[in-house]
C-alpha cells in the first residue's frame, strides 16, 4: 500500500515491463512485431482490454466470489476483447487483417489474466487502472521497440519509410518465425545487461 | 484419404504451431525445462485441443452460424475450453487417478494456452469440414507436443553449458527455440 498512484503506473514502464520482465504474453509479442506499426496497433488493443479489465475486475471484486474467480475474469476479459475487435474491423481494418486471429487471442494474454488476479482483484478501482494504464503502455513500448528492430533488420524501413538507402540488402529471416525468437532473445539479454549496472 | 495426410504432415512439420504460428509460446518456454514436465504437457495438450476442436467446430457450426452469433465466437470459444478443461480435469481425478496425477498440474494452464484457442479459430477460418477440423486440430496437437519434447531436449544440455549471465535463462531458450525454429524452415518446400 506504500506506493503511491505514480509509482503504481511507472513501474509498468521499466520495473515490471512485459515481456521483458514479466515474461508473460509471448504470443503476441513474437507473432505480431514484424512492423512498428502492428506492434504499437497490438499494444494499444491490449491496453485497452487490461484498463477496462482492471476496471471492472476491481469495482466487481467483492461481488465475486474467490473459487469462480478465474472463469469469472475470463468472461470479462473477453467482452471486452470482442469490443476491441469489433471496434478495429469497423474503424482499423488493414490492422485488423494483419493482427488476424492475435485480436480475439488477447484473451488467452497471460498479462491480462495476471493483471486482474496479482492485482486488480485485491486493490480499489484508481490504483488498478493506473496499473492496468502503465503494464499496457510498457506492453505497448515493447512491442514498438522489437517491431523497430525487426523492421529496420528485416525490410531496411522503420514506419514504412525506408531509413538505410538502397544499399541494404534485408535480412528476410528476421520477419520469419526464427528472427522473431532470436530477436526477442537479444532484447531480453540487453534488457538483463542495462538492468544489471 | 491423401488429402488428410498431406494436412496432418503440413499441420505437424510445415505450419508448426510453436515454431510457425507463434503459438503457445508460454508454455513452450515455461515448461521445457525438464523432461517429465514437457512430455506431461505435451499429452495433456493433446488431449485438451483434439477435444476442443472438435467441441468448438459443433458450436459453431450448430449454434452460432445458425443464428447468426459470429460475433460471440471469442466468448463462446473461451468458454467451451475452460469448462472443458475443467471437466476433464474431474473426470481424471474420478476415474483415471494415475493420468489425473500426470497431467494434474498441467491441465489448469491450458485454458490460458493460446495454441489450442488458436487452433479452433485457425479451423474456422480455414472453414474445414467436421473431420478436418478434427484430423487439422490432432496434426496441430501432435505437432506442438513434437516441438516441446524436442526443446526439452535441447534445454537440458543447454544448462549444462556455460552461458554469459545477461544471456540466460529465458533469452538463451528463445534464442535456441529461434534456430529450431530455423531447422523447421527446411519443411517449407516439402508439400
Amino acid at each position: 500500500m506504500a506506493k503511491t498512484l505514480t509509482q503504481e503506473f511507472v513501474k509498468g514502464l521499466w520495473e515490471e515491463i512485459p515481456p521483458f520482465r514479466l515474461v508473460l504474453g509471448l504470443c503476441p509479442t513474437l507473432a505480431v512485431t514484424k512492423s512498428v506499426e502492428n506492434g504499437i496497433g497490438m499494444g494499444i488493443a491490449t491496453t485497452f482490454v487490461l484498463v477496462c479489465a482492471n476496471t471492472l475486475v476491481s469495482l466487481l471484486r467483492n461481488v465475486i466470489p474467490a473459487k469462480v474467480r478465474i472463469a469469472c475474469f475470463i468472461v470479462i476479459i473477453a467482452t471486452f476483447v470482442t469490443v476491441v475487435e469489433l471496434l478495429m474491423q469497423a474503424f482499423a481494418y488493414p490492422l485488423f487483417l494483419a493482427l488476424g486471429i492475435f485480436i480475439p487471442l488477447i484473451v488467452v494474454n497471460c498479462i491480462v489474466l495476471g493483471r486482474s488476479e496479482a492485482f486488480a482483484f485485491k486493490r480499489s478501482v484508481v490504483p488498478s487502472i493506473a496499473d492496468g494504464l502503465g503494464i499496457g503502455i510498457g506492453f505497448t513500448l515493447a512491442l514498438g521497440s522489437l517491431g523497430a528492430v525487426r523492421e529496420l533488420l528485416g525490410s531496411g524501413t522503420i514506419l514504412g519509410i525506408d531509413v538505410t538507402g538502397a544499399s541494404f540488402e534485408p535480412f528476410a529471416f528476421m520477419l520469419e518465425a526464427p528472427g522473431a525468437f532470436i530477436g526477442l532473445g537479444l532484447m531480453l539479454c540487453v534488457m538483463n545487461f542495462i538492468g544489471k549496472k | 484419404m491423401g488429402d488428410y495426410i498431406v494436412l496432418i504432415i503440413s499441420c505437424i512439420f510445415i505450419n508448426n504451431v510453436i515454431l510457425a504460428q507463434y503459438l503457445g509460446a508460454c508454455p513452450f518456454l515455461g515448461t521445457t525445462k525438464k523432461m517429465e514436465t514437457a512430455v506431461g504437457m505435451a499429452f495433456a495438450v493433446v488431449f485438451v485441443l483434439t477435444m476442443a476442436g472438435m467441441i468448438t467446430w459443433v458450436v459453431n457450426t450448430f449454434f452460432l452460424n445458425k443464428f447468426g452469433l459470429q460475433y460471440l465466437r471469442t466468448i463462446a470459444f473461451i468458454l467451451v475450453i475452460a469448462s472443458l478443461v475443467q471437466f476433464v480435469e474431474m473426470f481424471l481425478k474420478k476415474s483415471i487417478p494415475a493420468l489425473y496425477a500426470g497431467l494434474g498440474i498441467f491441465l489448469p494452464l491450458i485454458t490460458t494456452n493460446c495454441a489450442v484457442m488458436g487452433v479452433c479459430l485457425i479451423n474456422i477460418n480455414e472453414e474445414y469440414g467436421f473431420i478436418q477440423a478434427l484430423v487439422s486440430s490432432i496434426g496441430y496437437a501432435s505437432g506442438f507436443g513434437f516441438a516441446l519434447v524436442l526443446f526439452a531436449g535441447v534445454r537440458e544440455r543447454v544448462v549444462l553449458a556455460r552461458v554469459p549471465r545477461p544471456l540466460q535463462d529465458t533469452s538463451i531458450g528463445l534464442i535456441t527455440a529461434g534456430i529450431l525454429s530455423l531447422t523447421f524452415f527446411a519443411f517449407k518446400g516439402m508439400i
